[in-house]
């Protein structure tokens, strides 16, 4: 029993529920003979992974589906043995950079040069090419986006790049300038609703629309997100009656939310060591640093008034950008909630800031 | 008989049918007198095809303005399509280039002697008595391997010039840049760029309005291979449509990531910036209907980048704001786009531009 997540994931272009000129397009390039490197790139769960799959397969047929895990070892410049996990089929290759850590840009290089000198041993293949996929491509070494430079000239008899990516920004100019930039934007509620209800129908039972709208609601635009709840709620209530329904938030929201409390409660010292335990505990479940500031930044900023907002989300971005830069998380985590707190009682006791602020 | 007679053509190693090869490479400058712009630099180094004196070579400027096609370019006419390979050895980031790599390989070839030119390869061409060395990208070299260079650099200078070939002039460091002739590419002027897009276009078969070069030339800042690509790529997609359709304006903004000026008008609008189009509802800001509108653009998938640069110049050229609230406005873009190129959280840092230039308005 697969999750419905994957159960439903669209398999070819023609199932794909929204977008369609943007599945035409794509359909139409695939057909072309004349397939360019791409780059897909949109917010988290808007659907470009199940997008490139398409693409896929109806470039080479259901033969792209059939995938394989391969091991395979690399050696570093320093002679150390690097076990990297390809997932691959007859046609593509997949690689993930936060797999292979510093060492993308070797990796990846032996990769391409390797598909790049092979030809296509299938007769029967469609394309002459092969494609590679390398998923989050914003997380690519700079190091590894300039290889990635001649390469993708040199290389483009044997070879096809696609790159997705949530956001452009991080990607080097010369490797954009070097595909067909695909934005995929998240569905809009209407469209999610209605995958929603195209899936409540497959499984054979009734969702209420005020049930469908709130799941879309609380998903943002992250359909794999709307799809994970309708399941679990699914689950818990089998009847699905609007009236008493909560949607679960995962356990690091509902998490962070009492930690935002926590805060908004009580300003001193005792209580910042209490929030420290705490994001220290959110840290070590592996909950990305940047996702909790943000989250308790937002927390936060629901319970307090208008014009104090501006002035916590500053130093929620102020922060999260020292923490980029620094070592340890924890001590810029630490410094948003001392400096919130600090805010938050100057503004509650009406002490004057000025001189304070920096 | 016949195809016995006829020995089979040897086929080169990457061959591409040219209607599959990208325009960018298909049309790379084959000569000197191919190049686009760069006036100086191609009559100075013209010069050398007639003199045996070629110096130590550093090309700098942006991306896709000709410095790797000119070196390409100019090594061929020294030295012909044959002797070429033997004679020039070209290695770019995607090579190995680690100190290793300097001492070894690049150091084995520039020290052997070049082998006198044979007649028959050599005819027609200058075939100066020397090896040419290409590094190209040679700003992702590290620090260490650079060094390593300086020698061999000098000790071989009689039989090997080398030519460095970077974007940024500041990553190469100083000892080396000092032993090269410098030459710095310029990003390509609009009707030069206007020029080589017709000529490809043509080439190609390609119906294109002069609006729609336009929006190639202010998309691509002066890069021509981000403006070939472009064109390339809306040529494909109207191309496959069924009618095949003409390109548009709007296409090319699309592929160059472009933010369509009703969204951007939209997001400015809620920041407060008075615009035609922006509707009243947008207008009220405030913390909600800022982080409302950045939510949107988030959703859309629009790069943060984009958004900063778009929304510059709705602001600076903005005829009814006044000079103070520009320059308040011009602080919170400068700090905003060094913290994205940091990696900072797009989202956190739209949401504080936002806020910040909403506040700068009011
Ligand atoms: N066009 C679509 N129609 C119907 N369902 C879709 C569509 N696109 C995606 N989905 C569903 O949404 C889920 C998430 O999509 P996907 O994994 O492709 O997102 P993504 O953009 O790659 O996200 P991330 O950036 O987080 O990796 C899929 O499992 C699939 O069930
Ligand atoms: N000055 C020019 N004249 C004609 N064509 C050019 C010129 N500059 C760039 N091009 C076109 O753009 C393509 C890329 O140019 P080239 O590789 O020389 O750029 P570059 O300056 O080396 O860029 P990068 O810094 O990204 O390596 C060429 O193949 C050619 O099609
Ligand atoms: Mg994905
Ligand atoms: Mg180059």
């Amino acid at each position: 029993m697969s999750l419905w997540v994957d159960k439903y994931r669209p398999r070819s272009l023609e199932d794909l529920h929204y977008h369609p000129e943007l599945s035409a397009r794509l359909r139409s390039l695939a057909g072309s003979g004349d397939f360019p490197h791409m780059l897909f790139y949109g917010p988290s769960g808007a659907g470009k992974k199940t997008r490139v799959a398409c693409v896929l397969r109806e470039l080479f047929g259901a033969g792209a589906e059939k995938l394989k895990i391969e091991q395979r070892v690399f050696l570093t410049p320093s002679k150390r043995k690097l076990d990297v996990n390809v997932v691959m089929s007859n046609y593509h290759l997949e690689l993930t950079p936060s797999d292979v850590g510093t060492y993308d840009r070797q990796v990846i290089q032996e990769i391409l040069k390797e598909i790049a000198q092979t030809q296509q041993v299938d007769l029967n293949a469609k394309q002459r090419f092969k494609v590679v996929v390398i998923n989050e491509a914003d997380q690519l070494s700079r190091d590894a986006q300039a290889a990635l430079r001649r390469t993708m000239e040199k290389y483009m008899s044997n070879l096809r790049i696609i790159l997705v990516a949530n956001s452009t920004s991080k990607l080097i100019a010369p490797i954009k300038s070097r595909c067909l930039l695909v934005r995929v934007a998240a569905p809009t509620p209407e469209e999610m609703e209605s995958v929603l209800a195209y899936v409540a129908k497959k499984e054979r039972f009734d969702l209420p629309p005020e049930v469908a709208s709130g799941i879309v609601a609380e998903a943002t635009g992250n359909l794999r997100r709307a799809l994970l709840v309708l399941e679990a709620l699914k689950m818990q209530h089998p009847d699905l009656n609007a009236e008493k329904l909560e949607i679960a938030k995962p356990d690091w929201e509902t998490y962070c939310t009492k930690v935002a409390d926590l805060i908004v409660a009580e300003q001193s010292a005792q209580r910042i060591l209490d929030v420290r335990a705490k994001l220290y505990e959110l840290i070590s479940h592996c909950i990305p640093p940047s996702l909790i500031i943000k989250t308790l930044a937002d927390r936060v900023v629901e319970q307090v008034d208008e014009a104090l907002k501006a002035d916590i989300m500053h130093w929620a971005a102020f922060y999260e950008h020292r923490m980029r830069q620094g070592n340890k998380k924890i001590f810029h985590l630490e410094a948003w909630v001392v400096k919130v707190m600090s805010i938050y009682k100057h503004f509650m006791f009406d002490i004057d800031l000025t001189g304070f602020d920096e | 008989m016949q195809s016995f007679l006829k020995p089979p053509k040897q086929q080169p190693k990457h061959a591409v049918d040219p209607a599959l090869q990208p325009w960018i490479e298909k049309y790379r400058p084959k000569t000197m007198d191919d190049i686009s712009a760069q006036e100086h630099t191609v009559q100075v180094l013209k010069k050398t095809l007639g003199s045996n004196n070629l110096p130590h070579m550093l090309f700098y400027g942006p991306p896709g303005t000709g410095k790797t096609s000119t070196i390409l370019a100019l090594s061929r006419q020294l030295f012909g399509p044959e002797l070429f390979r033997s004679r020039v050895l070209e290695l770019n980031a995607s090579d190995e280039r680690g100190i290793s790599v300097v001492r070894e390989k690049i150091k084995n070839f520039a020290r052997q002697t070049p082998r006198a030119a044979d007649a028959e390869a050599s005819r027609g061409y200058p075939c100066p008595p020397y090896k040419i060395i290409i590094l190209d990208e040679a700003d992702s070299m590290t620090q260490d391997a650079q060094a390593a260079l300086r020698r061999v650099m000098e000790t071989y200078a009689k039989i090997t010039r080398f030519c460095l070939v970077c974007n940024y002039v500041t990553r190469i460091i100083e000892p080396l840049a000092s032993r090269c002739s410098k030459f710095r590419f310029h990003t390509l002027d609009a009707s030069s760029n206007r020029t080589r897009l017709e000529y490809v276009a043509h080439a190609e078969g390609v119906a294109v309005t002069p609006s729609v070069v336009d929006a190639l030339i202010s998309t691509s800042d002066g890069d021509l291979r981000r403006s070939i690509t472009y064109l390339q790529s809306a040529h494909r997609l109207s191309a496959s449509t069924t009618p095949p359709g003409e390109i548009q304006a709007r296409d090319i903004q699309e592929i160059a990531g472009v933010i369509p000026d009703a969204v951007v008008n939209r997001f400015a609008g809620s920041l407060g910036v008075e615009g035609e189009d922006v509707d009243m509802d947008a207008k009220k800001g405030g913390y909600d209907g800022v982080r409302k509108a950045v939510q949107e653009l988030v959703m859309g998938g629009y790069s943060a980048m984009q958004v900063l640069s778009q929304l510059h110049d709705i602001v600076i050229l903005h005829p009814l704001l006044s000079g103070r609230q520009k320059s308040r406005c011009a602080l919170i873009f400068a700090e905003v786009d060094k913290n994205l190129s940091d990696g900072a959280d797009e989202e956190l840092q739209l949401l504080d531009m936002g806020l910040r230039v909403w506040k700068a308005l009011r």
